[in-house]
């Protein structure tokens, strides 16, 4: 569904040039969830910018649905690929109320019938008809991630990409969020990439997962091996270790990776 | 009453228009909660009252002249008493009123779109447009509103017409900086990375996400100018200028009973007061909006 | 646990909004000694406004009382504002989630650090920099005299979060009130900066107060927990303990995270109980009320 080849993408320019990703390429298969994972600055999410189109400045191949993606892209192309963001309260308009949320992207595409449309995308990611015209500052952050959810389902997407979609959620709302994405998932046939520095998280939703770190991809893994600890390089075993919990004899072998 | 208070209080709107009617409710409310901002409010309306009803509220025509009548002292026969002329001063506050409104509308509706446009676009779009929509912004700004509309006056002939245009020229540029100033914080924020996502256009993203943004603050700001523009328009009106007689102008009004002050203090005090009161009541008002509309702030 | 550093009773924190009365806090007490004493909760659970209630830093319209607040034999209720602030800082310091709203942007990070030494002891301006430079080397930067002549602007996320440490920790704090100290944190950095509370706790004496929503690395690095719910304590246990956590939230919220080691089909969602907002609390182990 999804290949990308030698994707390099930079910032600046001249000698204040910042590499942010450094030529990394995987695939991901229809229906798969694929996680990326890494620290801040590894340049995870910088590859979905890339890829959603958000971010021109990128040099490779990119492929979805086996259509190379160009610079700019068609409209086809943002009703195959959607996107959900890592801030509730940033990716919805403060003046706008969740009917207009769902109403615009209907109106750019032209889609036909637009009240059974949003009150169906209301109803399946659990909200429901009553915050249809609610603002998002009636909405808590969870109401609201599930409002941003509906925003991406509204086009039918084939392809969903997650930019820490729980990271700034409380734990038992990250639970109903991600219970929420799996069975969109699965009722829809979606491809998921994920990008998150949260192991279990990857671990609940993927399928496989790539390591980055440094715009490089470091280790590209079956979720199988994540859950058994096998990995096969330093940094995502110290990656691991941590998510493990503290532990004072190995916050102290902590080493800093380039 | 209580039935429409709970309508307008209700957590779950059942319609767009209902939507919209509860946040218009929430944000009065907030509005009236402060003392200040509603007699800044009260006096704003007023001014409008008084423009529209001139010809009904005035006891006399505000040209009339009658020699016999000149210098009256404000009392039960004339309230705020007469001019050099014999004619009466509260007449000539009130249809003045007219004419400071005039020029407030008149500046407000032709600066204010103008300068959220080619900051928002300038904003948003950056690159080459914002290099040129910002240079020719920052021409407008170095231009001295006095001296432009001097230049204006000598050029075309002195008018009220030609004394907003003046000051609408010089006024737009700071509301094109502050437009653009809060465009470029804006348009980084995931809600325009979504928009863009779900294919919209520039314009759709500039009109339908920006601007509704920026136009909040760009009110406050506005409204705060109101006391300067009405100021300036006075300063106009006083150097002769602005409104040419006999037309009622506070500015020139003060300017002509500024020789007999000593003597007739109501002359020239009156219609500064009438200056001083609006321009105080557009500041109260501006505040009261900033507290209210300025996201920034709550 | 012998005297306790500092001890809360029946602490209440209010806010007077338009629409009412919010009750952040809602009559919560307990101690803290030379330890590491954990308090998780989620959003609106009441952490954040314990902490602050404390250093007395929450403004009009809030409200703080408590029936006792007694810090090392001096009652935080009674003392005037100008006693408070000799407490602040000097004695009991905070360390908050974001470290770059918390620096002056125009200072050099050093020079602030220098300047917060400087003001709780009388000691000249070339003592202070040495003191400073120790300190920073203390919280584990590599290159003090280099980091020090930066501006905030120009250190990272986790320097950021360990420059603010060494400013906090500079007049030697009894009582460190950390909220969210890590949370902004890349994991492997987050470890760094805890082993350096660690390490203050342990060997230093000092308390420490860790508000935090992270139940596995509050389980992990504190030795007790306390877990908060709409502004009351529910639970208070040992840290070791958590995981065989009695009260239906605690165990809630630990059912609710996903795990590394072990598939789930579904995670479980948490199903509030309205019952828990005033209902028995568990105290290692036992219901209690």
């Amino acid at each position: 569904m999804i290949e990308v080849g030698n994707l390099e993408v930079s910032f600046g320019e001249g000698a204040a040039v910042i590499r942010a990703v450094r030529g990394i390429s995987f695939e991901v298969a229809a229906g798969e969830t694929f996680g990326l994972v890494g620290e801040s600055g590894s340049g995870k999410s910088t590859v979905l910018r890339a890829l959603s189109g958000l971010n021109p400045n990128w040099s490779g191949a990119m492929h979805v649905d086996g259509q190379a993606l160009g610079k700019r892209r068609s409209k086809a192309f943002h009703k195959l690929v959607q996107m959900v963001f890592q801030d509730p309260y940033g990716s919805l308009h403060p003046r706008h109320t969740v009917d207009r949320v769902l109403a615009e992207p209907l109106a750019i595409h032209g889609m036909v019938d637009v009240d059974r449309r949003i009150e169906t995308a209301l109803v399946e990611v659990g909200l429901g008809p009553a915050f249809r015209f609610r603002y998002p500052h009636q909405l808590s952050g969870g109401q609201r991630q599930r409002v941003a959810i509906a925003r991406a389902l509204i086009l039918e997407p084939k392809v969903l990409l997650l930019d820490e979609p729980t990271s700034s959620l409380d734990v038992s709302v990250q639970a109903e969020i991600l219970n929420l994405l799996q069975r969109l998932k699965r009722e829809r046939g979606l491809t998921f990439i994920l990008v998150t520095h949260n192991l279990a998280v990857v671990a609940h939703m993927c399928d496989r997962l790539a390591v980055m770190n440094a715009g490089r991809i470091v280790e590209e893994m079956d979720v199988a091996e994540l859950r058994r600890g096998e990995a096969s390089e330093a940094y995502t075993r110290q990656l691991f270790n941590a998510s493990l919990g503290y532990n004072r004899a190995r916050a102290r072998e902590l080493i800093t990776f380039e | 009453m209580t039935q429409l208070r709970a309508w307008l209080t209700a957590d779950t709107p059942v319609s767009r228009n209902h939507a919209r009617a509860i946040q218009a409710y929430l944000s009065w409310r907030a509005l009236a909660s402060n003392p200040l901002t509603m007699i800044g409010l009260l006096i704003v309306v007023a001014l409008v009252v008084f423009a529209t009803l001139a010809p009904m509220l005035a006891p006399q025509s505000p040209v009339a002249q009658d020699l016999t009548q000149r210098f009256i002292a404000p009392g039960t026969q004339y309230l705020f008493g007469t001019d050099e002329f014999g004619r009466d001063i509260l007449s000539r506050i009130l249809y003045g009123a007219r004419v400071t409104l005039y020029i407030v509308v008149l500046v407000a509706v032709t600066a204010a779109p103008v300068g959220l446009l080619v900051g928002t676009v300038s904003g948003y779009f950056g690159g080459w447009v914002d290099a040129a929509l910002m240079r020719i912004t920052d021409i407008f700004l170095a231009f001295p509103r006095l001296i432009l509309a001097l230049a204006f006056v000598s050029a075309l002939g002195p008018g009220i017409e030609n004394a907003v245009l003046a000051i609408a020229l010089t006024a737009w540029p700071p509301y094109a900086r502050i437009a653009r100033a809060e465009t470029l914080t804006i348009r980084t924020s995931d809600f325009i990375a979504a928009a863009r996502l779900q294919g919209a256009s520039g314009f759709r993203i500039v009109v339908g996400h920006v601007v509704p943004l920026c136009s909040s603050s760009l009110i406050v700001r506005v409204t705060l100018d109101m006391a300067g523009v009405i100021l300036t328009a006075a300063g106009l009106g006083f150097l002769g200028l602005g409104a040419q007689p006999p037309l009622a102008e506070w500015g020139a009004m003060v300017s002509s009973g500024r020789r007999y002050l000593l003597d007739y203090w109501w002359v020239a005090t009156i219609p500064g007061l009438a200056i001083f009161v609006v321009s105080l009541g557009f500041n109260l008002l501006g505040d009261g909006l900033r507290d209210v509309l300025d996201p920034k702030s709550s | 646990m012998s005297q306790p550093l500092l001890s809360v009773e029946g602490l209440e924190v209010r806010f007077h909004t338009p629409k009412g009365i919010v009750e952040a806090v809602r009559g919560i007490g307990f101690e803290v000694g030379r330890e590491k004493l954990g308090i998780v909760g989620e959003s609106g659970s009441g952490k954040t406004m314990t902490g602050r209630s404390v250093l007395r830093l929450i403004r009009p319209p809030g409200e703080v009382r408590a029936k006792r607040m007694v810090f090392d034999g001096n009652d935080l209720e009674a003392i005037d504002e100008v006693a408070m602030r000799e407490i602040r800082g000097r004695r009991i310091a905070m360390v908050m989630q974001d470290p770059k709203f918390s620096l002056n942007p125009v200072m050099k990070v050093g020079d602030q650090i220098a300047e917060a030494y400087l003001v709780h002891r009388k000691v000249g301006a070339e003592q202070a920099r040495k003191r400073t430079l120790d300190m920073l080397a203390a919280v584990k930067i590599r290159d003090p005299a280099r980091v020090y002549d930066l501006y905030p602007h120009e250190v990272s996320g986790g320097m950021g979060q360990r420059v603010m440490m060494a400013m906090m920790l500079i007049p030697e704090p009894d009582l460190l009130i950390a909220d969210e100290p890590t949370s902004a944190l890349d994991v492997t950095v987050s470890m760094q900066v805890l082993a350096i509370l660690d390490d203050l706790v342990t060997q230093r004496g000092m308390g420490l107060m860790f508000i935090s929503h992270d139940l596995n690395l509050v389980a992990s690095f504190c030795d007790r927990v306390i877990i908060m719910y709409a502004g009351r304590i529910v639970e208070t246990c040992k840290a070791s303990e958590l995981k065989q956590a009695k009260h239906p939230y605690t165990q809630g919220l630990l059912a609710s995270l996903p795990r590394i080691d072990r598939p789930v089909g579904e995670l479980s969602v948490l199903s509030r109980d309205p019952a828990w907002r005033d209902g028995p609390v568990v105290v290692d182990g036992k219901m209690v009320g």
